[in-house]
């Protein structure tokens, strides 16, 4: 996202830039689609034992089940008049054989489905697994331009499109091909002037093959985007439900999801119908060049250049050849459809991280929250500075009010610290060390931020406080919930901590979500505490008992609280007034109180508004 | 965390017959071009056993002992022949796909549109419930495993049994007793068929269930990054999501199994049987009770059902499959509407805003029953009870501003959703102007009622498209969004960079939570409405902003009715009345002075200035 807008050079990645175009132009087509083959070697690659073992079983299925009825024509041909003579021993080796083949057929097969669905299964987790992980990875400043519900797609309906491959069979073209191969040699073998005839007839299959593939890799991207618009457009609507009743969007939305669901239809058809063009041509071609081997094996015959046996066998073998032709169709189309969903993910993997874990990390086992801010810089993207140049040091263990209207550079300079973006210029250190030096585990075991937004994830109380400290016991995490006034609410809950937020009974209010996650941050007990706005619901008594909490969790932490009410700056050792991404006051709130500044003014307005 | 139960739905296993018969008022105008396509694929087929046949007699007729007594006649009648099948199958094959594949693709388009415009019309108490996840996977996957099925599954499935059925008639009428031991095969067939079916069937509503939660799952991760972030979580949600994407795999192992088990004997069973056929046709041969043409055509048409036979097991996979997605599909859509228009909806033209709660009582659609939740209340404080309100009454007079107050978790938030009728009341009613809400539609009721929530919905849309997003038709021009901005004190929007153009929302710029508040707010007023609700919608914005925004709100909203949650005394502050809810009911109205003077909950839950001793008193004293 962030190169956006520069030329395209092939050497570098191109991430999900190129997502919502169909229409590549050619090098940069071929780019993403070498990258999606490379994505599709490396996922099979640690599966080619297994692979190699279903091409063995379904040759060996194959080969079992086409000498069923070889065996048929020999038990009539020489099994009846061995029986007719009193010989029955021909006749018992024979139906032994049969029978033999019948389970090894079955088996086989039987075997391969089992295989090759661990093989498909297998390959599916690996890349799932890949997705969750790198949109975990990726920063913030990606995710608030790429949506969710792309993200769902590209786990959802892109994978269901490499599943189709996988289970349609690549072993099932590995097989085909093997059989063409035999049936094509056998053939040359037997009559070369046959031969010639089938290798005439592969220039147009070839043709055919190319036309459908130039045709179809852009309706297939097509698919992709208009899948995924339909996804982002369901998933928003269902996000948004109150919203979208409350204000009767119904039908606006329903008109609109209409014809999103009709783009999408409209390219399915078009994709059928090249298919419809694609499937029928390669059969006529195939009999095509039948009639031919036909017209002119028949013209030899007639003019005594050649045996009728000869003849029939030769016409056998060119009919066989193009049997698996339908089902090698098939699996292209598949193949077709896989790759442009994995152009999609390999773009979302290779995307870079512009927050990226250090590469030979600093330990720090044990933080104390020292912070320093040293000629930092900072813009969102390519947009302009919302911190012109910020020094700023905060010894351990200060609690640090930030004060300042909306847009004033606050919550920016708590996501720094939190590390959810990196500065543009100069360093934060955390007791002298570069945040960018820390690892992710020290780094977030030090500081710990508490945003606005509660987010309940589905799952217990007491699974949501965990997350604070996933190896918490219990009594640590009722003690938790205790110091911010939550341990009453949760208890009087159906099944208490282990009520599930998202099912009977489990509603909890926007003040309630907000204590839970407030007793997140209590469990999690980093050296760093940052607050961002995060008692915003609370009622008044709840605040006061938060407030209580924090008294005695601050006591001997760094602790960064935003927040608009100013009653949190009571338990305050210092106020920082911000405007326009710079400090404009610096103090004690006593101090600050008594001057006249902005925030004697502001403190006089809201301890006007207290009754 | 992040782990969604695959349980929550009961899963309903209709008999597969009914389930089809739902399939038709969906499928009704695509029959005709379906018929059709079957046809072709017929055709196709025919021409495919045809050509060998003419290749046979050629080689019988014309191309016999060739070198004397060439026909050569003959052999270009046979060419032009084959020519001509060969020509005629490749028009059905193109035939069966254009019959059968677009009247599919409509059906699963107006099956997709229909599951949304049914999400839409369902209460939230519906989405409080369905996982997102599971809701997508229904109108993606399982609509176009149904397509598949339509387009490929059931086609094939007729044309292979039709195939079958011939075939094995024949047998029976060439080979006489013979046919009847291959038919006899069928007898296993069956029975395995039915047991594969009913295990077949629960493990693919599972796998698809799962995948459902795994979406879910998938969803949640996105929409939680920041807290996932904030704590240093992601390889812990990552683990979650590996076991559960795991226990998917494993599903779809086990449908593997199933799947394989099925194949071995579909396979084998046939070949069995025509292999004992072998032996005895062999031996008939020898008595004398059987030509040796005779087994020869039997085995050949043995040969030519052969593969369909082992199709029929992936199409009994595919349509069982099929069937689960059907279930699947239409458990949401017979997912009753509790939240329903009424059959003869009454019409309030000017109303004049009055809204009246008359002994209200509300418990949510799932809440527990009441004595389990008594028995673990042992504490004296707002627990959440089975019932969020119990004999609400309350009257808000037309252009008054009322505030409501209570502790968090009250059902403050509850009682303010009542009134557009987000959710419906269990007991009592609330009235717009003397009538029911419940009498009016909801798209009426919500022209004139309004909401603004706490935590702030915006869409992936311009500034302007989210602030008129409720105002009337007649209104969407540029001096009712600029009124709008300007009371809601957002006019920092002129700022971005395409000013009142500029996308936000989740495709879009991110804003902050109090500028998020702000436009939430100016949508609510921009859709003039005669009674307004505000959910605390001033809790993100900063003292200044706030003051501003309360000082415009009480010129603007002179007239109009509004009740505004509020947990701050300088929300109160736009109110001219206030009604403290408390233990399900409304305990007190009056102006704030004189609740201050006299209510003591209302004391406890507004003022920030009790001494701590009273604090505590009071913490005890509600009990």
């Amino acid at each position: 996202m962030s190169t956006r807008g520069t030329a395209p050079a092939l050497d570098r990645p191109r991430g999900v830039e190129d997502e919502e175009r169909i229409d590549l132009d050619r090098e940069t087509s071929r780019a993403v689609r070498r990258r999606s083959r490379v994505l599709l070697v490396d996922l099979l690659r640690p599966q080619r034992v297994a692979f190699w073992w279903c091409v063995v079983l379904v040759v060996v299925a194959q080969a079992s089940r086409v000498a069923g009825p070889a065996i048929i024509a020999t038990a009539i041909d020489t099994g009846i008049p061995a029986a007719q003579a009193g010989d029955w021993t021909r006749v018992w080796l024979i139906g032994g054989a049969y029978l033999a083949a019948a389970v090894l057929a079955g088996a086989g097969s039987a075997a391969y489905i089992r295989l090759a669905a661990r093989v498909s299964q297998a390959v599916l987790l690996d890349l799932r697994q890949r997705v969750f992980a790198k949109t975990q990875r990726l920063s913030l400043e990606f995710h608030e331009s790429y949506t969710s519900g792309r993200i769902i797609a590209r786990q959802t309906s892109d994978l269901e499109a490499l599943r189709e491959l996988l289970d349609n069979g690549i072993t099932s073209l590995a097989s085909g091909m093997l059989f063409m191969l035999f049936t094509g040699t056998s053939l040359f073998l037997l009559d070369v002037q046959a031969g010639a005839v089938l290798a005439v007839a592969v220039v147009p299959v070839f043709l055919v093959v190319r036309w459908f593939a130039t045709r179809s890799r852009v309706l297939y991207r097509e698919s992709r985007v208009a899948s995924a618009r339909l996804i982002v457009n369901f998933v928003e609507t269902m996000t948004g439900m109150r919203a979208v009743q409350a204000f009767r969007r119904e039908r606006a939305n329903d008109e609109r999801y209409a014809g999103l669901a009709e783009d999408y239809r409209r390219n399915n058809m078009r994709t059928f119908n090249l298919n419809g063009v694609f499937d029928p041509a390669l059969q006529l071609i195939g009999n095509l060049t039948v009639v031919i081997a036909l017209a002119i094996g028949g013209y030899r015959v007639l003019h005594g250049d050649l045996e009728v046996g000869v003849l029939v066998a030769t016409l056998l073998y060119t009919k066989r050849f193009f049997q698996p032709v339908q089902q090698m169709a098939m699996f292209y189309n598949s193949f077709q459809s896989a790759s442009a969903a994995l152009e999609k993910i390999s773009g979302l993997l290779e995307e870079r991280l512009t927050v990226r874990p250090a590469e030979d990390p600093v330990p720090l086992p044990d933080p104390k929250g020292d912070l320093v801010f040293e000629g930092v810089t900072f813009g969102y993207g390519s947009g302009p500075l919302v911190l012109p140049r910020f020094d700023l040091h905060v010894p351990s263990g200060q609690t640090v009010a930030l004060v300042g209207a909306t847009g004033a550079g606050k919550s920016t300079l708590a996501k720094l610290i939190a590390r959810f973006y990196d500065v543009s210029t100069g360093a934060i250190r955390l007791d002298g060390v570069d945040l960018r030096d820390l690892s992710r585990t020290d780094l977030r075991r030090a500081v710990v931020m508490v945003t606005q937004e509660a987010y309940l994830f589905s799952g217990t109380v007491r699974d949501n406080i965990a997350l604070g400290r996933p190896d918490a016991t219990d009594e640590e995490i009722e003690r938790a919930a205790q110091a911010v006034g939550a341990h009453d609410f949760i208890v009087a809950m159906p099944d208490g901590y282990d009520t599930d937020v998202n099912k009977r009974g489990g509603r909890v209010s926007a003040g309630q979500r907000q204590l839970i996650s407030f007793a997140r941050a209590f469990l999690a007990d980093p050296a760093v505490l940052i607050l961002d706005e995060a008692t915003s619901s609370l009622d008044i008594p709840g605040e006061r008992l938060v407030q209580r909490g924090l008294e005695s969790l601050l006591h001997d932490r760094t602790a960064m609280i935003i927040a608009h009410r100013l009653s949190t700056v009571a338990i305050a050792d210092r106020v920082l007034v911000m405007a326009d991404g710079r400090i404009v006051e610096d103090g004690t709130p006593e101090d600050l109180i008594s001057g006249d500044g902005r925030f004697s003014a502001l403190h006089a307005a809201w301890r006007d508004s207290l009754v | 965390m992040s782990t969604a139960s695959a349980q929550r739905q009961p899963t309903s296993d209709t008999p597969t017959i009914a389930t089809l018969a739902r399939l038709l008022p969906f499928v009704r105008p695509a029959l005709p071009r379906m018929g059709a396509g079957m046809l072709a694929a017929l055709g196709a087929g025919l021409c495919a056993l045809a050509i060998p046949q003419v290749l046979e007699s050629l080689v019988n007729g014309p191309l016999a002992g060739a070198a004397e007594s060439g026909d050569a006649r003959g052999l270009w009648t046979a060419v032009g022949a084959v020519l001509g099948l060969g020509l005629l199958e490749a028009l059905f094959v193109f035939a069966r796909r254009r019959f059968i594949l677009t009247p599919t693709t409509h059906v699963e388009a107006q099956m997709r549109t229909s599951l949304f415009r049914h999400l839409q019309d369902l209460p939230l108490a519906f989405h409080d419930q369905w996982p997102g996840g599971q809701l997508l996977s229904r109108s993606m996957s399982d609509l176009s495993m149904l397509r598949r099925w339509m387009a490929f599954g059931i086609v094939m499935l007729v044309v292979n049994l039709v195939t079958v059925s011939v075939g094995v008639g024949l047998m029976v009428a060439t080979a006489g007793p013979l046919g009847w031991v291959y038919l006899a095969g069928a007898i296993p067939m069956s029975f395995l068929s039915f047991r594969f079916s009913r295990r077949f069937r629960r493990i693919s509503r599972q796998s698809q269930d799962q995948a459902g939660d795994l979406a879910t799952t998938v969803e949640e991760s996105v929409h939680g990054i920041r807290v996932l972030k904030a704590y240093g979580r992601g390889p812990e949600a990552y683990r979650s999501f590996s076991a559960q994407a795991d226990q998917l795999r494993r599903t779809e192992m086990n449908k593997a199994r199933q799947m394989s088990a099925f194949t071995f004997s579909i396979i084998t069973i046939p070949e069995l049987v025509l292999g004992a056929c072998v032996l005895w046709g062999i031996w008939l041969v020898t008595q004398g009770d059987l030509t040796v043409g005779a087994i020869v055509a039997f085995f050949a048409t043995a040969a030519v059902i052969n593969g369909p036979v082992e199709q029929l097991g992936h199409l009994l996979s595919m349509s069982l499959n099929a069937k689960t997605a059907v279930d699947r599909y239409f458990e949401v859509l017979d997912s009753p509407n509790l939240v329903a228009d009424p059959e003869e909806p009454v019409e309030i033209a000017e109303p004049r805003g009055e809204v009246r709660f008359e002994g209200v009582r509300f418990h949510y659609p799932d809440a527990p029953p009441a004595d389990l939740v008594r028995a673990h209340s042992q504490v004296p404080h707002e627990a959440p009870r089975a019932e969020v309100l119990c004999g609400v009454d309350l009257t808000v007079r037309p252009g008054e501003t009322l505030a409501l107050v209570g502790l968090t978790g009250s059902g403050k938030t509850t009682m303010a959703a009542l009134v557009p009728r987000l959710f419906d009341v269990t007991a009592g009613a609330v009235l717009l102007d003397g009538v029911d809400v419940r009498r009016m539609t909801r798209h009426h009721l919500r022209t004139h009622v309004a909401i603004a929530f706490e935590d702030a919905t915006l869409f992936s849309a311009s500034v302007r498209e989210n602030v008129l997003l409720g105002a009337p038709p007649d209104a969407s021009g540029d001096d009712d969004l600029e009124r709008a901005l300007e009371i809601a004190q957002a006019g920092f929007v002129h700022n971005l960079p395409d000013g009142v153009e500029t996308t936000i929302g989740e495709e879009g710029l991110s804003l902050s939570g109090g500028q998020r508040q702000r436009l939430a707010l100016a949508r609510a007023i921009a859709a003039r409405p005669r009674v307004l609700v505000l959910d605390d919608p001033l809790s993100a914005l900063d003292v200044e902003t706030e003051e501003a925004v309360t000082a415009r709100l009480r010129e603007e909203l002179a007239d109009t009715t509004v009740i505004v949650v509020a947990h701050r005394p300088s929300t109160v502050a736009l109110a001219d009345r206030v009604a403290v809810l408390q233990d399900g009911k409304v305990t007190g109205v009056g102006t704030h002075s004189e609740l201050l003077a006299d209510h003591l909950h209302y004391r406890f839950v507004i003022s920030s200035l009790i001494e701590d001793e009273e604090f505590d008193r009071a913490r005890g004293v509600r009990a």
